[in-house]
C-alpha cells in the first residue's frame, strides 16, 4: 500500500504548517446564527410546521426537513428565538432561504438529543435512520447526504469502506487535527459504516505529509483485523473520491459511474466522527471543524464552529483580517469558492476560511492557448481540458460532452498549470452546467 | 518519344473529363430561378438571420415566392428594399430600420464593483457568478457578448466599460440585443426624436442609488411632470413611450440622478472619460 500513484495531479505549495500544530479549540457560540436551508447536495429543506418567526427553539432541535431521499434535515445550532426566515447570502453565490436564530445563551439541548440505547442492537436500517435524522452530510466539502451513500441498491455489494484522511487541499488542516485528536471516534464511525453496509473491510487513506496522523491512526487500528491505514503519496488531488479509491484499493471507478459500482463507499474522517457522535450520543450535526488560515488572517486557528456562524464573526475571533487582504475563500484554495464579502454563514460543507493578501493573489490576464498540453498532463481523470474549454467558449456543448466534460470534478489542476492563465476549470464548469441543462430537457 | 506519350495521354484524359463534365452539367443541372439569384445579389450577404430566415438565400427564395416582404432585410434597409421591389416589379414599401440602443449609462466611473472578477470573459458566465461583479444586478458588465455577436463591426466596448454603437454601421439586425444576457440592448426605430430612460434596473430606489450614480431610482418625478402622460413605471423603472413623447424635455430637468436623455444627446464615451478626469482632479 502507499506505492500506488494516480496519473496526473500537481504539487502545489501546501502552507499547512500555519495551522497544522494548532489543536482544535471550541469557538464560543455566536449571539446570532444564520442557518441556510440548503447545506447539502439534493432537495432543499423547508421549515417544519411551527417553525416561524418569534418561536423559541432548542439546541439540536430539527427545524427544517425535506421529503426528498437525497436530502438531509437541518437543526438549530443554538438555543434561542427565531428572528427571521428569509433569503440570506450563501457561500454558493446566490442568496438562499435561511433561518436566523438569536441565541439566548442558555445552550439548552433539545429533549430528543439522547443516546439511542444499546448500539449493538441497532440494525443497519436503524443506523441509516439515525444518520439521516442527525443531518449528516459529507464534511469534506461536497456535502453529499451521508445516509444516501450508506444505502446502496441491493444488487450492489459493498465490500470496502474507504475513509478519506488525505486532505490534499493546500492550507487546510481540519481533517489532520481530527485524526490526531479523535482517532477512536473515527475508527468507531468507520465500524458503524461497515456495519450499515455489510462490508468486510475499511481503509483509511492519509497523505505522507501528515506523518504524525499516520502513526496515531496506525496505533488506533492496532488490534482491528479488518481496518488498515494506507499512507499515500502527497499529491493534489489525492483526496478526490476516484483518486483515493484507486490508490487505496486498486479499483477504478468507471467513467460516469459511482464508487458503489465497484463495491466501495468513501467517507471523510470528519463524517466518521459526526456519525459516531450521532449514534453514541444522539447529537445531530450542528458544529464542524474549520481551518481559518492564510496570509490575511491575523490569528490562524482550527476551530470547532457552530453551523450558521457568520464568517465575519469567525474572522473577528481570529483577530480580524490584515489590511492588504485581497481574496476571501470558503474551503481550500483549489476547490474553494471565492467570496465577495464575509457576510455569510459557515455551513456544513465549510472546511476552511482562507484569506490571502496581495502577495499571494495574482490577477492574471489570460492569453491564447499555446497547445503545450500541460493541462492534459495534469488532469487526474485524463481529459483534454483545453479542448473542452475551447468547445465551451464556442458554445459547442455537444462536443464538450463527447470529450467527457461531465467526468471533470473541477479539481482546478488545469487552471493551476496553464501558462497562458486560461480559466479552464471555469469554462469546463460552464460546459457542465449547459450539458446538464440540455440533458434535463 | 516518352514526352509525346505523356502529353497525348494527359490530353486524351483531359478531353474525356471535359466531355463528361459538359454532359453532367447539361443532364444534372439544378433549375434555379434567375430571379432568386438576382435578389440574392442585392442582399448584404451577411447571413445574419434578422429577417427570420436561415440566411440570405432562403430569404431571397421567400421574397420571390411572395412569402416574405421586399423590405424584410433589416441590414439592407431602404436601399435594398427598393432594389428588390424594382426587380420584382412590386410596390416599394419603406422599412423602418431599427438601431441598437444601450439602456445603461452606468459606466465604470459611475458604478461600484463588488469584487475583482478575473475569470471567463463572457457576460452570461460572469453574471451568473455571485450575481455579477457589479453592485447593480441589472447593469452592463461590459465583457462584450454583444461585440462578439455583431457581424458588422458596429459595436465596441469603450474605455468607460460600456458598449458604444456606431449608428452608421448598425444595420439593426438585433443580434447584439439577443446576445445580451441582461437585455440591456434594445432595438428602436432609427431617429433622433424622443427621450429615453437609460437604465435597466428594476431594483428599488435605495438599492439603485447605492449601486450607481445615474440609475433610475423610481421616484416618479418624470411620470408626474410629463404633460403627455408618456411615462409609466414598470416594476421600479420609468419607461417612455416614444410615440407619445413630444421632446418637451421637462422630465430631463426633473430627473434627480439624470437618467433621461434625448436620443440625439445620449452620453458618449468622451463625456464619460472627461467626467472621470474631473472626478480624479476633484479627489486629488
Amino acid at each position: 500500500m502507499g506505492s500506488a500513484v494516480f496519473k496526473g495531479g500537481i504539487h502545489p505549495d501546501y502552507h499547512k504548517e500555519i495551522t497544522a500544530s494548532m489543536a482544535v479549540s471550541k469557538m464560543k457560540a455566536p449571539s446570532t446564527v444564520v442557518i441556510p436551508l440548503q447545506q447539502h447536495i439534493g432537495a432543499p429543506c423547508e421549515p417544519l410546521d411551527g417553525i416561524e418567526e418569534g418561536v423559541r427553539v432548542k439546541m439540536g432541535q430539527k427545524i427544517a426537513d425535506s421529503s426528498g431521499f437525497v436530502s438531509a434535515p437541518i437543526h438549530a445550532s443554538v438555543s434561542g428565538t427565531i428572528k427571521t426566515i428569509g433569503a440570506y447570502n450563501h457561500p454558493l453565490g446566490r442568496p438562499v432561504k435561511a433561518i436566523t436564530i438569536e441565541s439566548d445563551e442558555q445552550e439548552e439541548w433539545d429533549e430528543k438529543v439522547k443516546p439511542p440505547g444499546n448500539i449493538d442492537d441497532l440494525s443497519p436500517d436503524d443506523l441509516r435512520k439515525i444518520i439521516r435524522e442527525a443531518g449528516i452530510v459529507g464534511l469534506g466539502g461536497a456535502t453529499f447526504p451521508a445516509h444516501v451513500k450508506l444505502s446502496p441498491p441491493p444488487e450492489k455489494k459493498i465490500d470496502c469502506v474507504v475513509i478519506n484522511g488525505a486532505e490534499c487541499e493546500p492550507y487546510l488542516t481540519a481533517d489532520h487535527r481530527i485524526m490526531l485528536e479523535k482517532p477512536e471516534e473515527i475508527i468507531y464511525g468507520l465500524k458503524l459504516m461497515i456495519k450499515a453496509l455489510g462490508a468486510e473491510k475499511g481503509v483509511i487513506g492519509i497523505e505522507e505529509n501528515k506523518a504524525d496522523a499516520i502513526s496515531v491512526m496506525e496505533q488506533a487500528v492496532a488490534g482491528e483485523e479488518n481496518i488498515t491505514v494506507a499512507p499515500l503519496h502527497t499529491k493534489y488531488p489525492q483526496g478526490a473520491e476516484k483518486m483515493l479509491i484507486l490508490v487505496t484499493t486498486g479499483r477504478k471507478v468507471p467513467s460516469g459511474g459511482l464508487p458503489l459500482d465497484i463495491g466501495v463507499v468513501n467517507h471523510n474522517v470528519g463524517t466518521a466522527v459526526a456519525i459516531t457522535n450521532a449514534v453514541r450520543e444522539g447529537k445531530p450535526l450542528i458544529e464542524r471543524v474549520v481551518t481559518i488560515t492564510g496570509s490575511g488572517i491575523n490569528k490562524p486557528a482550527n476551530l470547532l464552529i457552530r453551523v450558521g456562524t457568520l464568517v465575519s464573526d469567525v474572522i473577528e475571533v481570529c483577530g480580524g483580517l490584515k489590511e492588504d487582504t485581497r481574496k476571501l475563500i470558503t474551503g481550500g484554495p483549489m476547490m474553494g469558492l471565492a467570496q465577495p464579502n464575509a457576510d455569510m454563514p459557515v455551513i456544513k460543507g465549510t472546511s476552511g476560511i482562507l484569506a490571502l493578501t496581495d502577495q499571494d493573489v495574482y490577477i492574471a490576464e489570460s492569453s491564447p492557448c499555446i497547445r503545450c498540453a500541460k493541462c492534459v498532463e495534469a488532469c487526474p481523470v485524463q481529459l483534454l481540458p483545453t479542448s473542452i474549454a475551447q468547445a465551451a467558449e464556442h458554445d459547442l456543448f455537444k462536443k464538450a460532452e463527447k470529450l467527457h466534460a461531465m467526468d471533470c470534478f473541477e479539481c482546478g489542476c488545469c487552471s493551476y498549470v496553464c501558462p497562458s492563465k486560461i480559466p479552464l476549470t471555469q469554462w469546463i464548469r460552464v460546459a457542465k452546467a449547459e450539458i446538464a441543462k440540455a440533458n434535463k430537457k | 518519344m516518352l514526352i509525346i506519350y505523356a502529353v497525348a495521354a494527359l490530353g486524351l484524359l483531359g478531353l474525356l473529363f471535359g466531355i463528361f463534365l459538359a454532359l453532367a452539367a447539361r443532364f444534372f443541372a439544378v433549375d434555379t430561378d434567375p430571379m432568386v439569384e438576382a435578389v440574392k445579389d442585392e442582399l448584404p450577404g451577411a447571413n445574419c438571420g434578422a429577417c427570420g430566415y436561415a440566411g440570405c438565400s432562403s430569404f431571397a427564395e421567400a421574397v420571390v415566392s411572395g412569402e416574405a416582404k421586399t423590405n424584410g432585410c433589416i441590414p439592407g434597409g431602404d436601399e435594398t428594399a427598393k432594389a428588390i421591389a424594382e426587380l420584382l416589379g412590386r410596390e416599394v414599401s419603406s422599412s423602418a430600420q431599427p438601431v441598437a440602443t444601450v439602456f445603461c449609462i452606468g459606466d465604470c466611473f459611475k458604478t461600484e464593483d463588488k469584487f475583482i472578477y478575473d475569470g471567463v470573459t463572457d457576460c452570461e458566465v460572469a453574471g451568473n457568478f455571485i450575481g455579477g461583479f457589479k453592485v447593480c444586478g441589472y447593469g452592463c458588465l461590459g465583457l462584450g457578448n454583444c461585440v462578439e455577436a455583431c457581424l458588422f463591426d458596429a459595436i465596441k466596448i469603450g474605455e468607460h466599460g460600456l458598449p458604444v454603437v456606431d449608428v452608421e454601421k448598425c444595420t439593426g439586425c438585433g443580434l447584439c440585443a439577443k446576445a445580451c444576457p441582461r437585455t440591456i440592448i434594445k432595438m428602436l426605430p432609427k431617429g433622433e426624436n424622443g427621450h429615453l430612460v437609460l437604465c435597466n434596473s428594476h431594483d428599488r430606489g435605495k438599492t439603485v442609488s447605492k449601486a450607481c450614480e445615474v440609475g433610475c431610482i423610481a421616484c416618479k418625478a418624470c411620470v408626474k411632470v410629463c404633460p403627455e402622460e408618456a411615462i409609466v413605471m414598470e416594476d421600479n423603472l420609468a419607461v417612455i413611450d416614444l410615440e407619445k413623447c413630444t421632446d418637451c424635455g421637462k422630465c430631463v430637468e426633473k430627473c434627480p440622478p439624470g437618467t433621461i436623455f434625448r436620443r440625439n444627446a445620449i452620453p458618449t464615451e468622451e463625456q464619460a472619460l472627461a467626467y472621470a478626469a474631473e472626478k480624479a482632479t476633484e479627489s486629488a
